[in-house]
């Protein structure tokens, strides 16, 4: 026997693919087999001819291969998340436990409705408890995700001026702190984008506002809180001001964990607002979905919004009503049900008085980070943020180290990196968004890194600029990828 | 052949050599230092109508997309297929091998309102 | 509970920040409108949510499902949700920072080369919401390829994909939808296809099986779309494909699925899983997320999102999409089931779906009054003529704890007595021969 002849390169296989670890002949799961073959029930041309290149692996190598790959990845289960705009909050365990219960999630969307009350009920008081939330009068659960959510908003807006005859009015106004899916969506749904630019206190600019507006302004998007994490100070008099030019008002409600319970939407002049289950309530990220996008909209616009919404008549839930104005569906059946029930879950567990906590507490964690962060990264607006703050190094203290710099060099503490380079009108940004799940013990030691991160770029900045060094893979050569993508085995 | 110096600029970094009534278009050298390691180039299609001061042509990055607008109007009538397998020679030779398209020109004197190189350095400097 | 700060913790956060109270960081809001009465009912506890959730689901009727319709109940192996919801792959952030994460990466990677290989197409996304979406991206990309403006699709497309497609398109100028209609044994009509078949057509849309159940003659139809310069986009059954042929073998230039059937629940019709793939020279039109290889800088092998200059928070309003998620975690089901079947697994299901639903049809034809509509070769599913509406069979037979089918008149006129059902491999010959006298016993 001769030890220590394999080096770890050679025997750490976590990044072997599947593909390579297969074996012809061996399988994970069998089934029984069919008495005849295919060619006895399809004539020869609608055949398959060759079998796919699939990973054939037994069960336990799966299960092997698929644990060894989770634990390359970094979790909120796990570490610390302070994306900024992202709201990498804690996801009860419960909810996961009650959403995956057989009598939900073996129900068919076409089973016959008396068969499906149970489900239809909790879409039914979800919807109900949106509303309560928001203020708004009427909530589809159909968008798939908070971008096909303000897709469904902007159609939604876009019916409404048809349904008026207001043809004229072909501009979307989105201001240019906004997530690039405002502008993208305007864009799918035919409009062209007017972008603003932000006061230097950022927020709207009334000024360029009012000069936007005309009557043919069919839509203004305002994300409130904003991706800056200020709240609108005017954002009464600017829904005032949207009204009058005749547009509607609408609001992205991406950042709406830090608003839930301290003030209503539609109290804000708000007429259409899309929510992210996952930000809003609690959902998991899930590595990038599957989301929930419900949309709200006022009185005057309900009739517009995508069909079915659920009913409730003589207490029976149906799916079957009219809604002849509708902009049609979104989406096959009727929404990510699964994710809608983990966003019910959450609301049902609290009362006026204790949701109104967790948006305070987003609010008191960030402004706690701004405050023991500052004199080495200072908030770019200096004044009490809501549920995120965007920090930044003074240029003469970054040592040629840049923002991406410190996010790699994060990872190596065991923390997830900020958002950063977002929003694109601060220069080196790094969004921090604590999020209301995280624990005062959590945050002091992420300010604690931080420092140290910010000491190191005084006095060995290469350290810096070469994070990551403690992962399974270093800095990566993302122009080689990208000119000649090997996209698939 | 084209160089840096016997190129006309546009203030938004395109630059155009001609000859008879056909522009040859690439970006300035600035203009590839800025984007940095270009990854993809979405040419124009031969021919398209293409008017100046539009946009006809996207230059990627990992991390961006530029639009290039075309300096002078009038038809594409050829493209460099080179950059198809190596975007990168816009990046080494931006003047040179790594021209974008040709314009069979309309306007000819669009062409003269481009700047010179001296004229197009002055503005890169504010 | 949710929020872990005592209140000694609170104090002393506040102290630092230098306010008294959280409300005076509220102040740019309209002090008027805050904390308004919301009228939430009783705040649960964990106990009582579990109790109610638990009701509500119990409120639901396992029943006997023949229906299929876009949506399949198959059988999934214990390890799929075992791993797939492992906190390490449930709770990870998109994977934006390569480094750390990964197995998420990885994951899509081999997600797509699963799929690739399945589709015998080039090039897949990461995902997109689902099969209908993916189908009206997929439209508009061959709008934006051939700068041609009128998407003709199958009308034995699904009702809901029609739907989506029409929403998508509708507010791009000049663009229509235009049917081309099938004949009387369920599949295309294939001399109207051609009639239909123009210059102004960027693309048509096939669906393999069909809304019908009807597998088309995607060969002859894939020639005719070409001959005519337009593109053919394929929607199929991903489970078909274990033994039916592939989008590949008949040149479509994009195909698209509902994967919901490889490896995720029904879950009354969400989330899905849109698959989208498409030929290589088409790869920068694909909207959404694509998992490519990389080096990192010791060369090792490393796994990164790429071409992400097409994507929305690059291109903004000249993005071709506004999509910013994938159904990661379904995709990651997606993977696991396709590495635990295998090819020879995969086979083995598609066979068994195949065989199971011939077994019904016999028994249906052999019932006195019902007959199977359609001539045309099929998969799993099937269209039963009934002597009375279909809506009264479903209901008759729900009684005896039967999902029966999906009724067609609603979509199809003329159909109104049709039935379109499905029989997977969950179903054991015991319950087609269930089916077939519950049907024969109305």
């Amino acid at each position: 026997m001769r030890w220590g002849v394999f080096k770890m390169e050679t025997i750490l296989t976590h990044n072997q693919l599947s593909l390579e670890k297969s074996r012809p002949g061996r399988r994970g799961v069998r089934f029984e087999t069919a008495q005849k073959p295919a060619s006895a029930y399809l004539p020869e041309g609608y055949l398959r001819r060759t079998a796919p290149k699939l990973p054939e692996l037994s069960e336990f190598e799966t299960v092997r291969h698929f644990t060894r790959l989770s634990e390359l990845n970094y979790c909120l289960d796990g570490e610390f998340y302070p994306l900024g705009s992202c709201t990498m909050k804690y996801n009860p365990k419960a909810y996961e436990l009650l959403s995956s219960l057989d009598g939900f999630t073996q129900m068919h969307p076409f089973a016959p409705e008396s068969a499906v009350q149970g489900t239809l009920k909790m879409m039914y008081d979800f919807q109900e408890l949106l509303k309560k939330v928001t203020g708004l009068a009427a909530f589809t659960l159909q968008p798939a995700a908070g971008a096909q959510g303000e897709l469904t908003g902007i159609l939604t807006a876009r019916a409404y001026h048809d349904a008026r005859k207001d043809f004229k009015r072909t501009e979307v106004i989105v201001p240019d702190t906004a997530h690039g899916t405002n502008p993208a969506t305007a864009n799918m749904a035919g409009y062209t984008v007017i972008n603003i630019k932000s006061a230097a206190d950022g927020c709207v600019d009334k000024g360029a506002l009012q000069n936007a507006l005309s009557d043919k302004t069919a839509v203004v998007m305002l994300t409130v809180p904003n991706t800056v994490g200020l709240f609108e100070k005017d954002i009464r008099e600017i829904a005032d001001m949207v009204h009058k030019a005749g547009a509607l008002f609408y609001l992205d409600g991406a950042n709406f964990n830090a608003l839930a319970g301290l003030v209503k939407p539609a109290d804000l002049g708000a007429d259409l607002m899309h929510l992210n289950v996952h930000k809003s309530f609690a959902a998991p990220h899930g590595g990038g979905g599957p989301g929930a996008g419900p949309v709200g909209a006022a009185a005057h616009v309900a009739p517009f919004l995508p069909k079915p919404i659920v009913e409730c008549k003589n207490g029976k839930y149906t799916l079957s009503g009219k809604m002849s104005k509708s902009l049609g569906k979104m989406k096959a059946f009727y929404g990510n049900v699964a994710v809608c029930l983990r966003g019910y879950c959450y609301l049902r567990q609290f009362d006026d008085n204790t949701f109104k906590e967790i948006a305070e507490n987003a609010v008191l964690n960030a402004n706690y980070v701004r405050a023991a962060l500052k004199g080495k990264f200072n908030a770019f607006f200096d004044c009490a943020c809501m549920h995120e703050c965007v920090l930044s190094i003074h240029p003469a203290e970054m040592n040629g180290v840049h923002t991406s710099d410190i996010a790699k060099r994060l990872l190596d503490y065991g923390f997830y990196a900020p958002t950063i380079y977002f929003p694109l009108i601060v220069p080196e940004a790094m969004m921090v968004e604590p999020t209301e799940t995280e624990s005062k013990q959590m945050l002091d030691a992420f300010v604690a890194v931080m420092e140290k991160i910010y000491n190191e770029i005084q006095t060995e900045p290469q350290t810096v600029k070469d994070a990551p060094h403690s992962q399974c893979v270093c800095r990566i050569d993302e122009v080689s990828a990208a000119r000649e993508p090997n996209l698939r085995w | 052949m084209h160089t840096e110096e016997n190129c006309r600029f546009a203030k938004t970094h395109e630059w155009a050599h001609m000859e008879g009534d056909i522009a040859t278009v690439g970006i300035s050298n600035h203009a590839q230092e800025e984007i940095s390691d270009i990854v993809f180039v979405d040419l124009p299609k031969v021919g398209q109508q293409v008017t100046a001061g539009q946009n006809c042509c996207v230059i990627e990055s990992v991390k961006s997309a530029s639009e290039i607008y075309a300096p002078v109007s009038g038809e594409v009538v050829e493209v460099n297929t080179a950059l198809a397998n190596d975007p990168a020679l816009v990046n080494r030779e931006p003047h040179g091998n790594g021209w974008l398209f040709k314009i069979k020109m309309t306007a000819p004197a669009e062409y003269e309102n481009l700047l010179d190189l001296n004229a197009y350095k002055a503005t890169l400097g504010k | 509970m949710f929020i872990p700060h005592t209140s000694q913790d609170r104090e002393e956060m506040l102290q630092k920040i230098g306010v008294s109270s959280v409300k005076e960081l509220l102040s740019k809001i309209p002090q008027e409108l805050l904390y308004p009465a919301l009228g939430l009912p009783k705040a649960l506890t964990e106990q009582e949510l579990s109790a109610h959730v638990r009701a509500l689901a119990a409120r639901n009727q396992p029943l006997k499902n023949f229906i299929g319709a876009g949506v399949y109940e198959h059988f999934i192996p214990a390890a799929v949700g075992a791993l797939s919801s492992r906190g390490e792959f449930l709770t990870a952030y998109t994977p934006y920072q390569a480094e750390a994460s990964q197995g998420t990466l990885q994951t899509i990677y081999e997600f797509q080369s699963c799929v690739c290989s399945l589709f015998d197409m080039d090039v897949a996304t990461a995902s997109h919401y689902d099969g209908a979406t993916a189908l009206a991206e997929a439209a508009l990309a061959c709008l934006r390829i051939t700068g041609r403006k009128e998407i003709l699709i199958s009308a034995a497309l699904h009702p809901h994909y029609k739907e989506v497609l029409k929403t998508y398109v509708r507010h791009q100028e000049g663009v229509r939808v235009k049917e081309s209609p099938v004949g009387a044994d369920g599949t295309l009509d294939l001399d109207a296809l051609s009639k239909n078949l123009s210059d102004k057509t960027a693309c048509f849309v096939l669906a393999t099986p069909n809304f019908l159940g009807c597998l088309e003659r995607a060969d002859e139809v894939s020639a005719r779309v070409h001959q005519a310069g337009a593109l053919l986009t394929a929607l199929v059954n991903p489970v078909s494909l274990g033994v039916v042929q592939t989008p590949g073998s008949y040149n479509a230039d994009f195909a698209v699925a509902e994967g919901q059937p490889l490896g995720n629940a029904m879950n009354f019709g969400g989330p899905g899983l849109g698959i989208m793939t498409a030929k290589k020279m088409y790869m920068r039109q694909l909207p959404g997320r694509i998992v490519g290889i990389a080096k990192d800088k010791n060369g090792r092998r490393a796994f990164v999102l790429t071409l992400q200059a097409r994507e929305q928070h690059i291109r903004r309003e000249k993005a071709s999409s506004n999509i910013c998620s994938n159904e990661a975690l379904c995709a990651l089901n997606a993977v696991i089931y396709l590495t635990l079947l295998g090819p020879k697994g995969l086979q083995e299901v598609a066979g068994l779906n195949l065989e199971r639903a011939h077994q019904l049809a016999d028994l249906v034809s052999k019932i006195p009054g019902f007959k199977v509509k359609f001539t045309a070769p099929f998969f799993n599913e099937f269209v039963v003529e009934c002597p009375i509406p279909a809506k009264q069979v479903i209901k008759k037979l729900a009684k005896k704890g039967i999902s029966a089918g999906y009724a067609l008149g609603a979509d199809f006129k003329g159909l109104e007595n049709c039935l379109l059902v499905c029989a997977t491999e969950t179903k054991t010959a015991a319950d087609l021969q269930a089916y077939a006298d519950a049907l024969g016993g109305i």
